[in-house]
């Protein structure tokens, strides 16, 4: 994707938006709010969000985890769609749609390390909301499938997620574990020996019985999975899909956000557009120092307090203008659009609207 | 309350909140507010990315101890380390006697084997050292950065899982042992971070009745951070304060005066809002600490908000609710 295309034409014509960033900068919120301008512009977008505040999920009607999209109804020509993602039955969706028999399906989503991996592994999150977007992607139902990634520090891990648990599926050590034939333990050497006690002791044989019991069941779906991990990465790597940072202006988030271009260039992918959420008002030309000095002139008075406060709120402005502009020459030449402090959380469809405004129209 | 009480109540004092709202930073005045009362803390991050170690102008934290912050006339040393998963099982398993095989476990990847077939082991290992710290370290007090968001819960709840899943063994007792710090109010206790907004307050609540009914974990103060100190004042306008000094503005000057005026008063009527229905809420005390107008956070800041945690919790009467009560 032409990476200095602005976000107005990305939300247009793009077919699938990432919208990244650390916990807490509004990701979620962001995402919905690129969904609906799309469908306000008359294109059928679906956001997928991963773990939206109660009240957003309530306003978009997506109030428990679904696999499939729910309408949001709305006076706009085009359509929006919210799923919040499941992440163990969209994994169990996979296995169903990848398993040679009903027989191998149920050994395997009865199994216990089964059960482990597909609710608890980090990056099972990761993987699974790659595979929903692709899916979404694929159906054809929708122009633009609007993703949301998982709120942790790893969710670039987003991008390699289904290569790395086909990787996971695919280790030796499981491999070494599979068999199960005596012959096959007198082959392997006795450190790996020492290794299997040594795990079973520490975790106890019940445990390893379960995982031997699933990679048995797993066996010759590797595959598919395999191949299925290629083309969603193929995806994310396409030229239509465009990954956009979400950030917050402070000091913390900037180490993250480079942290976050460092690892989309490990991957060759460019940051498409930054958008800085809850930027605090800039408030005219004058210096912090000068309305410092004003204040302590005239502590005591009124004025002194008003000074005190403009440079309180300057001194703010200017820390973050400072982080936004490494942020910026982070992405560059991405275009920057900042969305002010808004007076209340976004959980309604006016508010979110309000956003669109703001990260389209001013 | 007496500060020193007040750091006393628990030798662990997990501090936790979702990602944003500062806790590193809480964690790290606690830690100061600690010293300056002659008690020796020890700042455990559990998470790669803090910037605890930033604050004090320090590089970053290793799991070996070192000095943040060192002992000056009465005030005591601020030392910090990191726990991470892969060293903390490398040591668990060294002091088990499995030295030989150790390094290997974690170099092939085995470490992710077991992770997935008993998940939460990561965790309790972590919860485990810092267990074994409660009982070894030096210091006077041992304040936890946890992991940020939701993950502060999956990180506690981990110790119930794993005794689900895993009925026997070392881990097992490791588990054990672990819950039963983690339960006992006068030996560990939670102190969650907020912010003065709508989404973080909800969260914190949610959190705090997880935390109380799913772990039983003892709760102290709420920590409300970044609240607007009061300025009395701001109300007037700008033409009329400067008549009264006899002064004349420039009319950039008044719009600026005035939209930063109008800027602060919305939000401090917002924050007030938020910190009354948290009160509402949750019967805990709260702390409150000041937003702090600078670009970037140091050991003079930490210091200040030091300062005014000691300030709060001096406010605080000597029996306060530790307990999110009936939801």
């Amino acid at each position: 994707m032409n990476p200095v295309e602005d976000l107005d034409s990305l939300v247009g014509h793009a077919r699938v938006l990432v919208c990244c960033g650390s916990g807490g900068v509004g990701k979620t919120t962001t995402g919905a709010a690129l969904a609906l301008e799309a469908a306000t512009r008359g294109r059928r977008a679906v956001v997928v969000t991963i773990d939206p505040a109660k009240r957003l999920a309530d306003t978009l009607g997506i109030g428990s985890l679904t696999n499939t999209p729910s309408r949001i109804a709305g006076e706009w020509p085009g359509e929006l769609w919210a799923l919040m993602l499941d992440t163990k039955s969209t994994f169990d969706d996979l296995v169903l749609a990848h398993a040679a028999d009903d027989d191998q399906a149920r050994r395997i989503l009865g199994n216990r390390f089964y059960r482990n991996i597909s609710g608890a592994l980090s990056g099972t999150q990761e993987y699974m909301a790659g595979e929903k977007l692709y899916e979404l992607h694929e159906g054809g139902d929708f122009d633009l499938v609007v993703v949301d990634t998982p709120p942790t520090r790893n969710a670039l891990d987003f991008i390699g997620a289904s290569r790395r648990l086909t990787n996971f599926l695919d280790h030796r050590l499981y491999r070494m574990l599979m068999s199960p034939t005596r012959a096959y333990l007198r082959a392997v050497n006795l450190a790996a020996q020492a290794f299997v006690r040594t795990v079973s002791k520490v975790v106890g044989s019940e445990v390893l019985d379960d995982a031997l019991a699933f990679f048995r069941a797993f066996e010759g779906m590797e595959e598919g999975f395999r191949e299925r991990a290629a083309r969603v990465e193929a995806l994310l790597a396409d030229e239509g899909t465009a990954f956009i940072l979400v950030a917050a202006p402070r000091a913390d988030a900037v180490t993250e956000a480079s942290f976050f271009t460092t690892k989309l260039e490990e991957s060759k992918i460019s940051v498409a557009a930054l958008i800085v959420n809850r930027m605090h008002p800039r408030l005219g030309t004058g210096r912090a120092e000068a309305d410092r000095a004003r204040a302590q002139r005239f502590a005591g008075t009124d004025l002194g307090t008003l000074y005190a406060n403009l440079a309180d709120l300057r001194t703010v402005a200017d820390g973050e203008e400072a982080h936004l502009t490494e942020l910026a020459a982070n992405v560059a030449p991405a275009p920057v659009v900042r969305v002010p402090f808004l007076d209340h959380d976004v959980h309604d469809l006016d508010s979110l609207a309000r956003i669109s405004e703001h990260l389209f129209r001013s | 309350m007496d500060p020193g009480q007040f750091l006393r109540a628990s030798r662990v004092i997990i501090v936790a909140g979702k990602g944003g709202v500062g806790k590193t930073t809480v964690a790290a005045a606690l830690a100061r507010m600690a010293a300056r009362e002659g008690l020796s803390a020890l700042l455990v991050q559990v998470e790669q990315a803090s910037g605890l170690a930033a604050l004090f102008r320090r590089p970053p934290l290793t799991y070996v101890e070192s000095t943040l912050a060192p002992a000056a006339g009465t005030e005591a040393e601020v030392r910090g380390r990191t726990i991470t998963p892969d060293d903390a099982l490398l040591e668990y398993l060294e002091d088990h006697g499995l030295r030989r095989i150790s390094r290997r476990l974690v170099s092939t990847g085995a470490m992710d084997v077991v992770a997935t077939a008993a998940p939460g082991i990561k965790d309790i290992l972590i919860l485990g050292k810092i267990k074994a710290l409660e009982r070894s370290s030096g210091a006077d007090v041992v304040i936890v950065d946890a992991p940020a968001a939701g993950h502060a819960i999956t990180f506690l709840l981990s110790v119930r899982g794993l005794l689900d899943a895993v009925r026997v063994g070392p881990i097992n007792a490791q588990a054990r042992e672990v819950l039963d710090m983690l339960s006992d109010p006068a030996r560990c206790s939670v102190v969650l971070v907020t912010l003065p907004e709508e989404t973080p307050v909800n969260e914190l609540v949610e959190t705090a009745f997880t935390l109380e009914d799913q772990v039983g974990v003892g709760l102290g103060p709420v920590v409300v951070n970044s609240v607007y100190p009061p300025l009395s004042g701001l109300d007037t306008p700008p033409e009329t304060a400067a008549e009264a000094v006899g002064e004349v503005l420039t009319p950039a000057e008044v719009e600026a005066l005035a939209g930063a005026a109008r800027f602060r008063r919305r939000r401090q009527d917002l924050q007030r809002a938020q910190i009354a229905r948290l009160a509402e809420r949750l019967p805990l005390p709260q702390l409150r600490l000041p937003s702090v107008f600078a670009a970037d956070l140091g050991p003079a800041e930490v210091d200040l908000l030091a300062d005014t945690l000691r300030a709060e919790v001096t406010g605080l009467p000597d029996v306060v609710p530790s307990s999110a009560g009936p939801r």
